[in-house]
């Protein structure tokens, strides 16, 4: 069970995430891989990952950043995930 | 208060005396009658499933029923030598069927009498009724369509199924290759509506809009230039499931107006949505148009909501969307937009597609 964490390290959410990805696959998986090109590219799966990633970290996942691209990879949930949250590190500024 | 009888979705029978004369324990042969055998087809041709309760050793009665070249047409076979209103219970669970709409065949009233008092909405008939059930209104369904004479080959492929996704200890997507999923996407014809209709006003998550197309609208639609009917059925190796799936859509010159889309929950791990949206993606990159997708939150169907924006349309503005009408009366519809592109075939299942070239920008050239 996770204990209630207001700022989770990007290195938590992705082992997190993993293992939730892994179970619901019922195989291994890079952080870096893209979970929906071995053709499990059903929204029922992707519904179960943003209702996870809500639950887990009480963000809302709205509109356009239900995207494909946003859980490509479980390194992009993280992303996604810290950014929602307002605790993404910011890439080289100009 | 309508005069017609609830129509019966299942049929169990008993064996001996009943479906065949003769007791098996006891005579040296059993024979069934010609009328019985016409019977147990003509209602499974109707949809009406069939099943079995008898009190006799398993392996001996099916064996027997094998001889008799039977055995296909019954679902969940009870026999052993419990109660048979127990054994009505189950196979009405299992297939998740109301009381009310199971019957039941006996010849012994004793039997017929246990059964009644413990289900008391089951109907029972007398073994010497077999020959006429077919002429009851509650075995003679109205509308008989392509999915009913295959309803029970469905249920069979669906326990079969399951039973093997539940002992398939690999990863879910090679499961769903093993499957050899066909899906068939083709135009609507009348043989179809009845179905249609039905995945319109009983389908809730995978339902883009909630607004229900009633027969006759529907047949309007199909003789409708404009418009295009999809239906989606599918296939694997264990059977069909039948009509899983629809596409309304209104053809412009420039744009493709999905006005609902609509798949069926039976399928709704297997990602049919998706395959259906990348191939209507591919078809309008095709034919050069872009595409607008109609979008009602109904409080059940957010499934559907990801699964258009999964295949890229968005919120985005496009001075196409101002051309496509508004559906009167529904206010909260509004239009997902995707600039298509072409999309590579599905990986979990083999596809069979009409092609939707968009008539207009082909003559105008």
């Amino acid at each position: 069970m996770m204990a209630e964490d207001k700022t989770p390290t990007a290195a938590a959410i992705t082992e997190n995430v993993l293992h939730f990805v892994e179970a619901k696959t019922k195989s291994s998986v890079w952080p870096d891989a893209d979970i929906f090109e071995s053709g499990l590219a059903s929204s029922l799966f992707a519904l179960e990952l943003i209702s996870y990633l809500e639950k887990s970290y009480l963000v809302s996942i709205d509109g356009d950043d239900i995207r494909l691209d946003n859980f490509r990879t479980v390194e992009r949930m993280t992303g996604l995930v810290l950014r929602l949250k307002g605790l993404a590190v910011p890439h080289d500024v100009g | 208060m309508s005069d017609k009888p609830v129509l019966v979705k299942c049929l169990v029978w008993d064996l001996d005396n009943t479906l065949w004369q003769g007791t098996l324990t006891e005579d040296v042969e059993v024979r069934i009658r010609e009328e019985v055998r016409t019977a147990i087809t003509t209602l499974d041709s109707r949809g009406i499933l069939q099943s079995i309760s008898s009190k006799n050793d398993y392996d001996e009665a099916w064996r027997r029923l094998e001889e008799f070249d039977l055995t296909q047409y019954f679902l969940l076979p009870k026999i052993g030598w419990g109660r048979k209103s127990d054994a009505i219970r189950e196979i009405a669970d299992q297939l998740q069927f109301a009381y009310e709409t199971i019957a039941f065949l006996d010849d012994s009233s004793a039997e017929r009498a246990e059964v009644a008092y413990h289900l008391p909405q089951v109907r029972c008939y007398q073994a010497e009724d077999a020959g006429s059930l077919v002429t009851l209104p509650e075995f003679s369904p109205a509308v008989v369509t392509t999915d009913s004479r295959r309803r029970r080959e469905m249920y069979q492929a669906t326990f079969l199924r399951d039973a093997e996704r539940t002992s398939f200890s690999g990863p879910d997507a090679d499961f769903l290759r093993s499957l050899e999923l066909v899906m068939n996407v083709e135009r609507a014809d009348q043989d179809s509506l009845s179905r249609l209709a039905e995945l319109t006003a009983r389908t809730s998550q995978m339902n883009a809009t909630g607004v229900r197309y009633s027969e006759n609208t529907l047949r309007e639609l199909l003789d409708d230039p404009d418009h295009e009917v999809l239906v989606a059925t599918m296939t694997d190796r264990f059977g069909p499931y039948g009509a899983i799936g629809m596409l309304l859509l209104q053809m412009y010159e420039h744009v493709w107006h999905l006005k609902l889309l609509v798949t069926s929950c039976r399928v709704i791990s297997v990602g049919v949505g998706t395959v259906i949206l990348n191939w209507l993606s591919d078809q309008a990159a095709l034919s050069n148009v872009h595409l607008a997708a109609d979008f009602r939150p109904t409080g059940r169907n957010r499934l559907m909501d990801v699964a258009y924006r999964f295949a890229g349309y968005s919120d985005e503005e496009c001075s196409c969307l101002a051309k496509i009408g508004k559906a009167s009366g529904q206010a909260e519809i509004s239009s997902l937009h995707l600039i298509p592109e072409r999309r590579i075939p599905p990986t979990t299942m083999r596809l069979v597609t009409p092609q939707l070239l968009n008539m207009r920008t082909l003559y105008a050239i």
